[in-house]
């Protein structure tokens, strides 16, 4: 047990290494959220009003940073079920390793990774004229947020990592994207019609990205829902929840690897 | 000698294991025994069980019923122990492609919980034991699937493992690149581990093996030294291929010198057994010609497993 840590920065170390010496997939996984930014930012936001919100840059930048965080899901699953298939897995398992120390280490360059992530973002927030309102502290809980969001999606793809094909982990976007945008990111639930505002509302990502503009100051979509209201309480309990699922459905996933 | 000097005698201990995936008994009471410092081939055909074998031995996975020790300890209940004491190479080379050789090695070597400086002497140690030294600082990418597999191999032996598990190592490789991997695997096996080496190739399991054994349907069917073995199944074929059907009963009769000959009438094909090649060779071609027998082929080859599973389960 006393190698966890020791472990976990071997591996973590090699996963970087992978980012860095892969320049197509950082250029993408960085310059993505840019471009979405300047997508909807100038795109679609001429033309998008949002109940509240007298800036629709001010109004979307809290929901790109939600939507960076849980897009992240899929770089984690992507490395999960390549390792598997590559055999790498195998060996880690016939290894001393501890197994805390290689999903640990999976954790760590994944939250390193969404830190960097972040920071672009932000800049690229600054430059479109989005900033927060409210002081540097709740600017800082509400990154904090964003990252809790994060690390709670991690268990969701080791989980899920160990169960797919890198086939299927490749395409899992296309479900995930549509989940990203039936909530508060983009627009205001209240626009939606009725069997889609609901489960927008109770998207876990609507509370992180609700709380965030609250944290920010950023103006718009204050519901009149329960699930709106208590925002700041469900960013908190949603990822909380996730992990207390997902961690030990996770490390059971692991140790079924042996049936 | 009481019971636990003979047991400890064995690196490698396997009673009864069983192991089903679904209706699937991929083991079926599979025994085995290794000596230290042996190498034991663990030979048969896709599907027989081997990998599965290799995977519940190196505490991979979970055996349904019976036991395994490897270095005198449980697989079950002492996983932790044996993976201390073994090394793996899985079918597929398990290394880190954007990584350098030299890189993974030095990454398994702090898995291994060696320091950051013991792990570089150590992978420069392995890539030079294993004729990789100038490949060293490229990354995997751009090694040849020979040169991977030197390099997964010099991976399981970080550690100098007790025992060392190679689940058909050469499988998929060109005739070169396999002579590379033998070479590898010699290697480790002079440094003195106890191996169990899976193949499909009756050749391998005698270039590699102290001792053989054929697996079937989950279990093994026979055991000994390749010599035992190939006494057991007997020497090389001797293939004659006839240009005309009728002559095959006269052909049958010469051949019959040497054993009783297979006859398939509708490839006008005749196959023995033979012990002695050269002569066996020349002694078919000088009464052919003296009986005026067309022959359209005649060749020499190894018996194959197929031919080795009919003579050991007749």
């Amino acid at each position: 047990m006393t190698y966890v840590l020791y472990d976990s920065w071997t591996i973590a170390r090699t996963n970087l290494v992978h980012w860095r010496r892969n320049p197509t997939a950082i250029a993408s996984g960085l310059l993505y959220p840019v471009v979405m930014v300047l997508l909807f930012g100038y795109v679609f936001g001429s033309a998008m009003a949002v109940a509240g919100a007298d800036d629709y840059r001010d109004y979307l930048m809290p929901g790109m940073f939600g939507q960076t965080m849980a897009v992240g899901i899929t770089s984690t699953l992507v490395v999960v079920t390549t390792q598997a298939s590559y055999g790498v897995t195998d060996r880690y398992r016939s290894m001393p390793v501890s197994q805390a120390g290689v999903v640990l280490g999976r954790a760590i360059s994944d939250m390193i990774n969404s830190v960097l992530e972040l920071a672009i973002l932000v800049a690229a927030g600054l430059a479109v004229g989005w900033s927060w309102h409210n002081g540097p502290l709740n600017a800082l809980a509400a990154i904090g947020l964003l990252l809790l969001l994060r690390f709670s999606l991690i268990w969701v793809g080791i989980f899920a990592g160990l169960k797919l094909t890198p086939e299927a982990a490749g395409a899992s976007w296309m479900l995930l994207l549509p989940l990203t945008m039936v909530a508060n990111t983009f627009v205001s639930p209240s626009q939606m019609p009725g069997w889609m505002a609901v489960p927008a509302e109770w998207n876990p990502l609507s509370a992180t990205v609700a709380a965030c503009r609250r944290l920010f100051g950023n103006k718009g979509w204050v519901g009149d829902s329960w699930a709106s209201e208590h925002a700041m309480l469900l960013a908190v309990a949603w990822p909380v929840a996730i992990t207390l699922v997902f961690l030990p459905l996770s490390a059971r996933a692991y140790r079924r690897l042996s049936r | 000698m009481s019971h636990s000097e003979a047991m400890n005698s064995y690196s490698l201990v396997a009673e009864g294991l069983r192991k089903r995936f679904g209706e699937t008994h991929a083991l079926d009471g599979f025994d085995l025994a290794v000596r230290e410092g042996m190498v034991c081939g663990l030979l048969g055909p896709n599907g027989a069980g081997k990998t599965t074998a290799v995977r519940i031995l190196s505490t991979l996975l979970r055996a349904d019923g019976g036991r395994a020790t490897v270095a005198g300890l449980d697989v079950a209940t002492q996983a932790a122990e044996v993976r201390r004491r073994i090394g793996l190479a899985t079918q597929e080379p398990a290394v880190d492609e954007i990584l350098t050789g030299r890189e993974n090695l030095e990454m398994w070597g702090r898995l291994y919980h060696l320091s950051a400086k013991q792990a570089r002497s150590r992978a420069q140690e392995l890539l030079e034991q294993f004729g990789l030294a100038e490949a060293g600082n490229k990354r995997i990418k751009h090694y040849s699937g020979g040169m991977r597999r030197r390099l997964d191999l010099a991976a399981t032996f970080i550690q100098a493992p007790r025992v060392l598990f190679l689940d058909e190592p050469t499988t998929g490789l060109d005739p070169r690149n396999r002579n590379d991997a033998w070479q590898a695997i010699r290697t480790l096996v002079a440094a003195g581990s106890t191996v169990l080496l899976t193949t499909q190739y009756l050749d391998e399991a005698d270039q590699l093996a102290d001792q053989i054994a054929v697996l079937r349907e989950g279990r093994v069917i026979v055991e000994g030294t390749p010599d035992r073995l190939k006494s057991m199944i007997g020497g090389d074929r001797l293939d004659l291929v006839l240009r005309d059907a009728r002559d095959l009963p006269e052909a049958g009769d010469i051949l019959a010198a040497f054993g009783r000959p297979a006859v398939d009438p509708d490839t006008r094909r005749l196959t023995v057994s033979v012990t002695d090649r050269m002569s066996a060779l020349s002694h078919v071609m000088r009464a052919m010609e003296a009986k005026g027998i067309e022959v359209e082929d005649i060749s020499m080859r190894r018996p194959t497993l197929d031919e080795v599973f009919l003579k050991v389960t007749a």
